[in-house]
Order: structure tokens, then sequence, then C-alpha cells
């Protein structure tokens, strides 16, 4: 697995990255880096970043998380956002930022089962 | 624009930024301080998240400057962080600030967002002049 500093697991057909850190720029930019190789290395369908430690998303980061989800978007892998706090929404809201295009859930759980339904599903039902 | 609360130099807080850790660094200094004053969770995420846009103007375009933080006190409690450096300044202020407008490595919406999410905005900025930035935010009291 990824050697980062943010954690990547795989659950099954899904990855599960889980980001606990007060992020620096050159954090984010490895991460990137490090989820798209996982999964290409692991051929996850899948891709969960659990985000509910984070009490600030700027602008960076969420472009930084709205790209990734693009990028694995573009080698097949969906992926979901979860665990957005709601002063975190309010803020990137606020700011004209809407993550667009990105999938969300309000925990691990329904992350999982909102990966889990799409994989049964066929694409665009 | 008229402040009539004031602060104790005790209050007060200077950060260098001259590299990208400095950024965090006051980062944490605003979010332990609206959490010492009991800013609510919209608050505290508005202003963390205003000072790392800010902070990283700072360190993309100019390189280096300086943060300071201080507690406003009087009529109503208030942060209020300026951020000045002696950079490149700001070319086109009226479309950085209407946002979209990307220079470097954010959404282009770093003014514009900011703007939004602090009580009050000021800048001074002019090519080759550098930038100073004052935001500020009061508690509310309900």
């Amino acid at each position: 697995m990824a050697s980062g500093p943010i954690p990547i697991l795989k659950i099954g057909p899904t990855l599960l990255a889980t980001i606990q850190l007060d992020l620096h720029d050159s954090v984010v930019d490895t991460f990137q880096n490090d989820v798209l190789e996982e999964i290409e290395k692991t051929d996850s369908s899948g891709l969960i970043i659990d985000i509910s430690a984070l009490e600030t998303v700027d602008s960076y980061v969420a472009r930084i998380l709205a790209d990734t989800g693009k990028m694995a978007k573009l080698m097949g892998t969906t992926t979901v956002i979860v665990g957005m706090r709601p002063a975190v929404a309010a803020t990137l809201v606020r700011m004209g930022y809407f993550m667009p295009g990105i999938l969300t859930a309000l925990s691990l759980q329904e992350g999982l089962e909102l990966q889990a339904d799409r994989s049964r599903a066929p694409e665009g039902s | 624009m008229s402040v009539t609360e004031t602060t104790d130099p005790a209050e007060r807080w200077e950060i260098r930024i001259d590299k990208e850790a400095d950024i965090i660094a006051v980062r944490q200094l605003v979010r332990e301080l609206t959490k010492a004053h009991h800013f609510d969770q919209f608050a505290t995420a508005a202003l963390t998240t205003a000072a790392s846009e800010l902070g990283r103007n700072v360190w993309v375009h100019a390189r280096s400057g300086i943060a300071r933080v201080a507690v406003l006190r009087g009529p109503r409690l208030g942060l209020e962080l300026e951020f000045a450096d002696k950079g490149p300044g700001i070319e086109d202020l009226p479309r950085a600030l209407a946002g979209g407008y990307s220079t470097a490595r954010s959404l282009g919406l770093g003014l514009s967002g900011t703007r939004r999410l602090v009580d009050e905005f000021d800048i001074d900025t002019a090519p080759g002049k550098g930038t100073r930035i004052v935001i500020r935010k009061w508690k509310k009291d309900f």
C-alpha cells in the first residue's frame, strides 16, 4: 500500500483513503498521485475519500479532491467523498465552489453502500 | 471603515510567511483563537479557510510576507487578520475580486471567496507595490 502520510486501504472492490491531517499542499499533491497509482495496482472500481476529520477545506484542497475524482473517473473508478462537515460544506458553497461532478455521502457507511449499489447497477441507471 | 473595537498588544500575533508550513501555522493560530473565543463552527471554518486562502496567496505570489492576527474587543468581539507582502501586487483587482481569475494554484476563488466568508474585507494593492489585505469577522451573539 502507498506509504504516504494518508492511509489508503482496500475494502473489497473499493479503495478507502482517510484524510486525518491538517494538510500541507505537498501532502495533498502526493496524495493525488498515490491514490491514482493505488487504483491501478489494486484494480479498484470505487474510491472513497473520507474527509470527516478535516475542519478546513480551502479552495486548493477542494480542487485537488475534485480533480482526483475526475482523474479516477477517467481511469474507470467512481469516487465518493464522505463525511464533509457542515461548516466545511457551508464554507465551500459561500466561496462559490460546489465540487461539480463529485459524488458525496454523509458517512463512510453510506459511501460504501453507494459504491456497492453502483457496482451492481449498470452504468447510467 | 471605522472600527470602534480596540486590541490589546497581548492579543496580537505576527507570523512571518516564508515557507509553506507557515500557512498552516497561521491557520492553526486562527483556529485556536476562534475556539478560545467560542466562535461557532461555521465562523471558525470561515476564518480558518480565509486564513488559508490569504496565506497561500502570499506564499504563491510573493514568496514571503507577514500575517498579523488580532483579537478585537469593544461592543463586539472580533478577529482581525492582516496579510501583507511586497510581491508583484494585483494587476486587475476588479477581475480578481470577481472570481474565476486564477493565476496560480487555486480555483481563482481565493479573493472573491474569502471576501464572502468575512464581514469586512479591505485590500490595498498596486502592480509592483505588493498587497495588503485586512479582514475582520465578528462573533455572533445569538
